[in-house]
C-alpha cells in the first residue's frame, strides 16, 4: 500500500503485530502487547473524528461476528470497527435455544471455518468457548465475552478511557465494585490494570467474591468506603438480576444502601476521581443517577473509545503494518 | 490343567508372603505358593525376577455403562480395558440405562460378562427404585440375583432418611452402602473445584466442603446404624479428616481415591490445554493441599483402596463448551502405571501397600473371594512389571472410550499379565513374558 494510512503507527515500529493468532483474554497478554494495542487505538481514535471515517485496512478480509448471547453494544462496537476498516463483516446471532435443537460450538464454528472467513469474534455463555473454537479453527479468535471468564476488549477499552484521562495507569488506585463472581470485566480488567502496575481494590458482599481473589494480586474488602477512599478511578459492575436468585444479598434496596455508588460515597475518592461502567447499568442499584450523570462520569466515553480499540486489535491481530506492507 | 508360575517376587499380603516364590495353579484355583514348587507335570512359566506376582486387583468403582450407553462403553469393551490394567475383577455402577435396581438389570450384565469372559464383573445394585431417592430398590432380590454392594451413585443418596433405611436394610445381607458424598444444595450448578483456578477460569465451582458433609452424614449414620459404609472417589481433605475421625473411633467406614486425585490438581483445568474437557469429572480435581490429603492418606493407611471411577464418554460428548460436557474419564488401563510412578517409584509407599490398596482391600470391602494367594482362592493373578517404560496413548485404549487427561504422559511402572481364572486374558507384549 502506497500512502501510508494510519501514521501513528508507522512512528512505533518496535513492536507492529499482536504475537498471537487470537485475543482470547488479557492474561496471556504481555505489557508491551497491551501498551501497543493502547497506542495504536489512539491513530484509530482520529480515524473516528474524520469526516469518512473509512480507512482500506482490512480490505478483502472477512469478519465473522457470532454471537450467542444477547448484547448490544459490543456487537455493534465490532461492527462498527469492522466497517471502519473496510472488513466484510457478517452478524449471526444465535439463540441458545438453537443449540439445544442439534448443533454444537464446534460444528457451527467448523461450518462457518469452511466459508473461509479471516476472524470469528465470538461472545458465549460459556467460558472457554473461545479456546474451544481457537483449537480447531483457523481463523483468528476474538473473545467478546466468554462466560464469566473474560472480556478482553472491554479491558483495554477501559484502559484506553484511564490512560486518555490519567495519561497513565501505573500507580493508579482503582476500585472496582460491584458483583465480582460472575465478572468477566472484572477478570479481563484484574489482568491488565495488575500487568500495568495499577494498585487495584475490589469489593462487593462476600457472596459476590470469587474464591482466593488476592491470589490475582489486588486487595479485597467488602467496605466501600474503604475500596473507595482516594480512588483515582472507580469502576462499577453491573448487578446481573437475572443471576440474582441465588440469593446473594437480601435485596437491591439493601444492596444500594450498603455498596451503591452515591454522590457522598465519591467525595472519599480523589477530586479528579473518575466514575466507569462498563454497561447496562442499573440505575439506583450499583450507581446513583446523580453519579453516572455527574461531571466525573466517563461512561460514554468508555463506549466511544470501544469502537477505536476494537480497530485496533482487529488491525493488529491482521497483522498490523506487516500486513499492509505486504498486501 | 495345571500351570506353574516360577520364580519372580510373590506380594500375598493376607498370607504374609513376600519374595521369590513359585505359584501353582490347578484349573481356576490356587493349588500352592512356595519356593522350588516342583513342576510336577503342570506347564511351567518362568517369571523374569523383575516381575511381580500379586492376587489379582479389583476396580471397586467402573462405570461399564452397559445396558443403555454402548456408544460410550460395553461390558466387553470396559472388560477388555479391565484385563488391559491389569483388573481381574471390577464392579460396576448401576447408573445404567435402566438403573440396576432389579435382577432383570443384574442378570443382563452378568450375562454380558460371561459372553466377554474376560475380568470377573461384580455389579452394584441401586439404593433406590430408577435411583431417585424415594423408595428403596428390591435389596435382597439385587444380592439374590449377585450384587455385592448398593449405591445411587452420581448422586448422593437423597435424604438423610433414606440412607439410614438403606444401611440398616442393606446391613442385614452385609452389603456395604457406598456414597457419592455431596451436598447438591452446596454443589449447586459448579463444575470445577471452588479455588484459585475456577476464578481464574470462571468456571462455577464446588468447596471441598461439599463433598465432605456427604462424608461426616454418612459415617454419622453408619454409627446410628452400626452398617457398612463407604465412601466412593473421595477428594477433599476435610472428607478424609472425617474418614480418619470415623475409623478412630472404630467405626465401619472405608473410603477409595481415584488415580486422578492423587496425581492431578485443579491446575491442569488451565494447562496444557486450557479449558480441556477430560480434566472434568465429579468430585472435580481440587487444589493441591487436597491432593497432597490424599497422598498422606495413602501412605498412612486411612485410605484403603485406589479405585479409578472409570466414566467412558463419547469424543462427541467431551468436545464441547467445558460447562456442558459430562463428568468423567476413563481409568482402567491408567490407573497401575500412576500408582507405580507416583506412589511406589517416588517412595511414598511399598509394593505390599499397593497390593492391600488394589486387591486385598476392595475384596475384603465387598466381600469377594479375591484379594489373596491362598490355597483354594480363585486364580485371578496380576502380574505387574513395575520397572516397565509406559507412555500412555489415548489412541490405543481398549476402552471404547478415550477421554483421559494422561494422553502422552510417560510413566515407570505397568502391567505385564492379568490371569482370571487361571487363564491368561491379558498378556503385554512389551513385558518379557511367554504365557
Amino acid at each position: 500500500m502506497s500512502a501510508p494510512v494510519i501514521t501513528k503507527v508507522d512512528e512505533t515500529p518496535a513492536v507492529t503485530s499482536l504475537r498471537r493468532k487470537d485475543l482470547l483474554g488479557i492474561s496471556d497478554m504481555a505489557a508491551d502487547e497491551i501498551t501497543l494495542v493502547l497506542d495504536t487505538a489512539e491513530a484509530m481514535k482520529e480515524i473516528g473524528s474524520r469526516p469518512i471515517k473509512k480507512v482500506p485496512a482490512l480490505r478483502g478480509k472477512t469478519v465473522v461476528n457470532l454471537f450467542f448471547e444477547p448484547s448490544t453494544r459490543t456487537r455493534t462496537s465490532f461492527e462498527i470497527a469492522e466497517k471502519r476498516l473496510s472488513a466484510d463483516t457478517l452478524n449471526i446471532a444465535i439463540a441458545s435455544s438453537s443449540v439445544v435443537k442439534g448443533e454444537t460450538l464446534a460444528d457451527t464454528a467448523l461450518n462457518l471455518e469452511a466459508m473461509q472467513p479471516d476472524m470469528i469474534v465470538l461472545r458465549h455463555s460459556s467460558s472457554g468457548a473461545c479456546h474451544l473454537l481457537s483449537r480447531i479453527c483457523r481463523s483468528a479468535i476474538i473473545n467478546a465475552g466468554d462466560g464469566m471468564h473474560e472480556h478482553p476488549t472491554q479491558a483495554l477499552l477501559d484502559a484506553f478511557t484511564i490512560r486518555e484521562r490519567k495519561k497513565r495507569l501505573e500507580g493508579l488506585k482503582v476500585a472496582i465494585v460491584g458483583d465480582l463472581l460472575h465478572s468477566r470485566v472484572l477478570r479481563s480488567n484484574i489482568h491488565l490494570l495488575t500487568k500495568m502496575g495499577a494498585d487495584v481494590w475490589v469489593c462487593g458482599p462476600p457472596t459476590l467474591i470469587p474464591t482466593d481473589i488476592r491470589r490475582f494480586g489486588v486487595r479485597a474488602t467488602s467496605r466501600v468506603d474503604e475500596a473507595v477512599a482516594d480512588a483515582d478511578v472507580i469502576m462499577l459492575l453491573r448487578i446481573q438480576l437475572e443471576r440474582m436468585e441465588g440469593a446473594f444479598f437480601p435485596s437491591l434496596r439493601e444492596y444500594f444502601n450498603v455498596f451503591g455508588m452515591t454522590e457522598a460515597r465519591l467525595r472519599l475518592a480523589k477530586p479528579d476521581v473518575i466514575i466507569m461502567h462498563p454497561g447496562p447499568m442499573n440505575r439506583g442499584v450499583e450507581i446513583a443517577s446523580e453519579v453516572a450523570d455527574g461531571p466525573y462520569s466517563v461512561i460514554l466515553d468508555q463506549v466511544a473509545n470501544g469502537v477505536a480499540v476494537r480497530m485496533a486489535v482487529l488491525y493488529l491481530l491482521a497483522g498490523g503494518a506487516e500486513h499492509e506492507t505486504a498486501a | 490343567m495345571k500351570r506353574l508360575l516360577k520364580g519372580g517376587r510373590v506380594i500375598d499380603p493376607v498370607n504374609g508372603i513376600d519374595g521369590v516364590h513359585d505359584v501353582l495353579i490347578d484349573g481356576d484355583r490356587i493349588a500352592a505358593v512356595g519356593r522350588d514348587l516342583p513342576a510336577d507335570g503342570a506347564s511351567v512359566v518362568e517369571i523374569p525376577g523383575d516381575l511381580v506376582v500379586c492376587p489379582g486387583f479389583i476396580d471397586m468403582h467402573v462405570h461399564l455403562r452397559e445396558p443403555g450407553q454402548e456408544h460410550k462403553e460395553t461390558v466387553a469393551s470396559g472388560t477388555a480395558s479391565a484385563v488391559a490394567g491389569g483388573f481381574t475383577a471390577v464392579a460396576c455402577m448401576p447408573n445404567t440405562i435402566p438403573v440396576n435396581d432389579n435382577a432383570n438389570v443384574t442378570a443382563y450384565i452378568l450375562s454380558k460378562a460371561t459372553e466377554a469372559n474376560l475380568a470377573r464383573v461384580h455389579p452394584i445394585g441401586a439404593v433406590s427404585r430408577e435411583s431417585k431417592g424415594e423408595l428403596l430398590a428390591d435389596i435382597a432380590e439385587l444380592k439374590g440375583a449377585g450384587c455385592v454392594a448398593i449405591t445411587d451413585d452420581g448422586h448422593p443418596v437423597k435424604t438423610a432418611l433414606l440412607m439410614r433405611r438403606a444401611m440398616e436394610y442393606a446391613g442385614m445381607f452385609g452389603m456395604p452402602v457406598i456414597e457419592h458424598c455431596e451436598d447438591p444444595s452446596l454443589k449447586g450448578d459448579g463444575v470445577a473445584h471452588e479455588g484459585y483456578m475456577a476464578a481464574t477460569l470462571g468456571l462455577r465451582g464446588m468447596p471441598g466442603a461439599c463433598e465432605a458433609l456427604g462424608v461426616e452424614r454418612g459415617i454419622l449414620l453408619s454409627e446410628l446404624t452400626g452398617s457398612a459404609f463407604h465412601v466412593a472417589h473421595m477428594s477433599a481433605r476435610a472428607s478424609l479428616r472425617a474418614v480418619r475421625k470415623g475409623k478412630e473411633a472404630g467405626l465401619r467406614v472405608t473410603c477409595e481415591v481415584a488415580p486422578h486425585h492423587f496425581t492431578l490438581t485443579d491446575e491442569a483445568l488451565g494447562s496444557p490445554i486450557p479449558y480441556d474437557t477430560n480434566t472434568k469429572m465429579n468430585p472435580p480435581l481440587r487444589e493441591a493441599a487436597d491432593r497432597d490429603a490424599m497422598l498422606s492418606g495413602i501412605a498412612d493407611g486411612s485410605v484403603d483402596v485406589i479405585a479409578t471411577d472409570h466414566a467412558p464418554h463419547h469424543y462427541d460428548e467431551k468436545k464441547v463448551e467445558f460447562d456442558r460436557a459430562p463428568f468423567g474419564i476413563v481409568g482402567l488401563e491408567t490407573a497401575l502405571p500412576l500408582s507405580l510412578d507416583r506412589l511406589v517409584h517416588s517412595g511414598l509407599i511399598r509394593l505390599p501397600r499397593l497390593v492391600e490398596l488394589f486387591s486385598v482391600n476392595p475384596s475384603r470391602i465387598l466381600n469377594l473371594a479375591g484379594g489373596s494367594l491362598s490355597i483354594g482362592a480363585p486364580a485371578d493373578v496380576t502380574i505387574i512389571a513395575p520397572e516397565l517404560r509406559v507412555r500412555i496413548d489415548a489412541s490405543r485404549l481398549r476402552s471404547r472410550s478415550k477421554n483421559t487427561p494422561f494422553d502422552g504422559w510417560d510413566l515407570r511402572g505397568g502391567v505385564a499379565a492379568t490371569l482370571v481364572g487361571g487363564r491368561p486374558v491379558f498378556v503385554n507384549p512389551e513385558a518379557r513374558l511367554a504365557l
